[in-house]
């Protein structure tokens, strides 16, 4: 029977987790956010990453030491529009079926002024990876921690927007990543 | 000078060249609207129409404004003397309806943006502040509102036309010539 194999499977993913959630800070998806920006004809569109994790490992007193990983699930992009958000998933857009997830691995955090640090790391989005260093705003707020940034970046480096929609003067090339992460203090 | 017919008044030149110019924009349009919400999903080619037609009725309102202040500080030419009552009431309701119109087509679709959570960025320069929040419930009535401004702007636009056209053609009455420079 396959049964108690599948348990015991989900018994060790959910002793995996129990000692990740012990090594990293606690992050609340559910008042965290992710959005990207583009701009059509000058017109500031925004949208919104539903689904995301995100493992988050920082002292503000060790910077250094810190770390950060981004897990965004590209179908997730809500556009406010059913018939966009599905038309975004395709080949011309993220192409979700491909490349389900755009990712950021963090690989060095630098002090930069009072609450503020420069974090670089590598993004990848659709298969292509850059590296970028994204300034960070980290609030301390009671129990919690907050985590703020926008990181502008070329669409077109990442094959985002192909054929007709190259033409970035409808979708501008620049498009900003904009977070908002609230995790649980260390 | 003062010679001149009552019936062969015209209006003045500010008058007919708003009249023009806001007539052109609206079928301009109208015929954006028509045509890029037949379009699939979304298309650089939708993107721009969007653009354009929301442009369009941000002009046409602020051009209804100034047109709304002349023809409330200067007098309209007479309608010819033998028109019926009823057709003269008529054409004063159908002018009424055209002018609210002028106004609360574009209002109604720029709320349906701000509703839908687009900006509407004039000429791609200018932000214009947006109304209200988005909401997918309201998009969906203001939608539906300006759409049937709309239709009901074709409605009275042919009356208009087709009421202008037979004053020429068959009670040549001259008042075609009211609104229309150089014609007799």
């Amino acid at each position: 029977m396959k049964t108690p194999f599948l348990r015991w499977i989900v018994a060790a993913t959910a002793m995996t987790s129990l000692f990740l959630g012990v090594a990293h800070a606690q992050v609340d998806t559910s008042k965290s956010t992710v959005t990207a920006t583009s701009k059509q004809m000058n017109v500031p569109v925004e949208g919104t990453f539903k689904k995301f994790t995100a493992q988050l490992d920082f002292d503000p007193a060790k910077p250094a030491a810190g770390s950060a990983k981004l897990s965004i699930d590209t179908a997730s992009y809500d556009l406010g529009d059913d018939s966009y958000n599905q038309q975004v998933r395709g080949k011309e857009w993220f192409d979700t079926a491909q490349y389900p997830n755009a990712t950021f691995v963090s690989s060095a955090i630098a002090a930069a002024g009072s609450n503020q640090f420069n974090v670089s790391g590598t993004l990848t989005i659709k298969g292509k990876s850059a590296n970028v260093t994204v300034p960070v705003k980290v609030t301390q707020q009671g129990a919690t921690q907050s985590f703020d940034g926008a990181l502008p970046i070329k669409r077109s480096q990442f094959d985002i927007g192909t054929g007709e929609w190259k033409d970035t003067s409808v979708v501008a090339d620049e498009v900003v990543i904009k977070f908002h992460i609230i995790a649980a203090k260390k | 000078m003062t010679t001149v017919p009552p019936l062969k008044q015209r209006y003045s030149a500010t008058a007919m060249s708003l009249h023009w110019l806001i007539a052109l924009l609206i079928v301009a349009g109208f015929y954006l609207g028509w045509i890029m919400t037949d379009i699939p999903g979304f298309t650089p080619t939708k993107l721009k129409y969007f653009s354009w037609h929301k442009w369009i009725g941000v002009t046409v309102f602020m051009l209804a404004v100034i047109r709304l202040a002349w023809r409330l500080t200067h007098r309209a030419p007479e309608l010819p003397r033998g028109m019926p009552p009823l057709q003269k009431l008529a054409a004063e309701l159908a002018h009424v309806i055209l002018y609210v119109l002028m106004f609360v087509i574009p209002a109604s679709g720029y709320l349906y943006s701000s509703a839908a959570g687009i900006q509407v960025v004039y000429l791609g320069i200018v932000p214009l502040p947006t109304l209200i929040g988005p909401d997918t419930a309201l998009k969906v009535v203001l939608k539906t509102i300006h759409v049937w401004l709309n239709y009901t702007l074709l409605v009275i636009v042919a009356a208009h036309t087709l009421a202008a056209l037979k004053h020429h053609f068959i009670d040549r009455d001259g008042l075609l010539a009211r609104m229309i420079p150089f014609l007799k």
